[in-house]
């Protein structure tokens, strides 16, 4: 009975969520276009199924995953502190909490509905010469990466700008070297690995890790993972492509 | 076409379980391995586990049949009618309305309305903190709103995405050297919250929609950043507000 209250509570969640897009699109379709959509009833199907798929996706969340994953996050940061004696903080005192945080920021990547979507979309727009679960894995490497990085800097206490400002340095390199038309679609991956999976996870093991690392403030060095986790996909997506033609290149030139 | 619709559903929940099984195993292992403690609630994170199955398949399908052919749609609709006006004007309502109600960035108003009692930027009062996370909401909307009519009107003119996104990275340098402390963090994340799980399809199809249908554009190099945009100017708009506050 429980399960069915909180399926009803997150649908009208949802619903509302969604009012505002099917609004302006209804706003814009009937003032400005005037022009039927195409297939209207396929439409209006596959929003149902949208709505009802993020329903079921947001509740089973909120019923698995969510809870191990907070609870997880406290329970390997706290384990980490009761084994140092002192209350100098060592960065090698929380290995288990990197190795966790980059392990669950690559699984919850592979999840994300918006990053599927995109990767849908890129293969479709290629003409497949870019996999979507080539690029998927590429994405959630990259996250991976960040957030374990990410929580090095809460542990170490080492101003956040500093971090992203050389992934910055570091993605202006990399466009300048890669193929012209990877640039766009590496720099939306960025944007999209941050959503309805990854950030609450992120934002429990972020607040978990500063408030037990001795001497941190979980207002003010809990922020900063989701940053991280935006910026190192560029990165890794950008990788991925130069690895992807350079193999073809070894490949092509094998053949000759 | 029934049948056709059913084996693709089908298959759809085989990829989501594959889609999910990095996290189960992840989860298992820390478990197992790491933490050592009675599992807590098996069978409701079973049940929960089914309910993700089951909804990234509807979702992923629902993507591919209404959201993707209504964003094209739309993208053809509007260079059809040909007027620029009226579809900045779209952009715009598009990023600013699927933003303003976006719960991530509630979650993330509130938290950094505290921040900035604690650091003593504004007043710890209630009345304060929500008017400190209301407004701070609006600007990111603000943002996003711009966000969209700024990618759209580079696809129509055909500018490089990198000219644009790495300009707004310096942009983004230079103010942080200025920015009370308080605010970098937020404003760093405040770029990762903006996008949400239906308006990130149905804007990827729009860009991608817009650059096949305008001539001269290709679909793969102008189509998509849209996102990429979405990202940067909540970044700037936030810090703006850090300073301005």
């Amino acid at each position: 009975m429980e399960f069915v209250t909180m399926l009803l509570q997150t649908g009208f969640g949802t619903l509302f969520d969604v009012a505002p897009i099917v609004a302006v699109l209804f706003l814009f379709q009937a003032a400005v276009l005037r022009r039927p959509v195409p297939d209207p009833g396929r439409i209006a199907l596959g929003f149902v199924f949208v709505l009802l798929g993020l329903t079921l996706f947001l509740v089973g969340l909120e019923e698995a995953l969510f809870p191990i994953g907070e609870t997880m996050a406290v329970q390997l940061t706290s384990a980490a502190l009761e084994d140092t004696a002192s209350s100098v903080v060592r960065w090698d005192d929380y290995l288990i909490v990197y190795a966790f945080a980059a392990a669950i920021g690559f699984a919850t990547t592979v999840a994300e509905p918006s990053l599927i979507a995109v990767s849908l979309k890129a293969e479709e727009v290629s003409g497949g010469s870019i996999a979507a679960n080539g690029l998927r894995i590429a994405v959630a490497v990259g996250v991976a990466v960040g957030v374990a990085l990410g929580c090095l800097r809460i542990v170490t206490g080492t101003p956040l700008p500093w971090y992203i400002i050389a992934a910055y340095a570091v993605v202006i390199v990399q466009t300048f070297r890669s193929g012209r038309n990877i640039v766009p679609l590496a720099y939306d991956s960025g944007g999209v690995t941050t959503s309805t999976v990854t950030v609450p996870v992120l934002a429990a093991l972020g607040l978990g890790l500063a408030a037990s690392v001795p001497g941190r403030s979980p207002l003010i060095d809990g922020f900063g993972l989701i940053a991280f986790a935006s910026v190192f996909p560029i990165m890794s997506v950008l990788a991925y492509a130069m690895a992807v033609s350079a193999i073809a290149r070894l490949r092509g030139s094998k053949r000759e | 076409m029934r049948v056709t619709a059913l084996t693709a559903l089908w298959r759809r929940l085989a990829d989501a379980l594959r889609d999910l099984a990095p996290i189960i195993l992840v989860i298992a292992f820390f478990q197992i391995a790491v933490i050592r403690q009675p599992f807590p609630d098996l069978a409701g994170v079973a049940l929960g586990l089914v309910c993700v199955v089951l909804g990234l398949a509807l979702f992923v399908q629902g993507l591919e049949l209404g959201l993707f052919p209504l964003g094209e749609a739309i993208a053809r609709a509007f260079v059809h009618k040909g007027s620029a006006a009226a579809l900045l004007a779209f952009a715009f309502c598009l990023g600013f309305g699927t933003t303003v109600a976006e719960p991530a960035l509630v979650a993330v108003g509130d938290k950094a309305a505290e921040v900035a009692a604690e650091a003593g930027a504004i007043a710890g009062s209630e009345e304060a903190r929500n008017t400190y996370a209301f407004r701070l909401r609006m600007v990111v909307a603000f943002s996003v709103g711009v966000a969209i009519v700024l990618g759209v009107l580079r696809i129509l003119k055909g500018w490089p995405l990198h000219h644009l996104i790495i300009g707004g990275y310096a942009l983004v340098t230079f103010m942080t050297l200025f920015a009370p402390d308080e605010i970098i963090g937020v404003a760093y994340d405040s770029g990762g919250v903006t996008t949400s799980t239906i308006t990130v399809p149905l804007v990827t199809a729009l860009g991608v929609g817009l650059a096949s249908s305008i001539r001269g554009r290709d679909p793969m190099l102008d189509g998509f950043g849209l996102i990429a945009f979405a990202s940067l100017t909540p970044m700037i708009f936030v810090l703006a507000y850090g300073m301005v506050m």
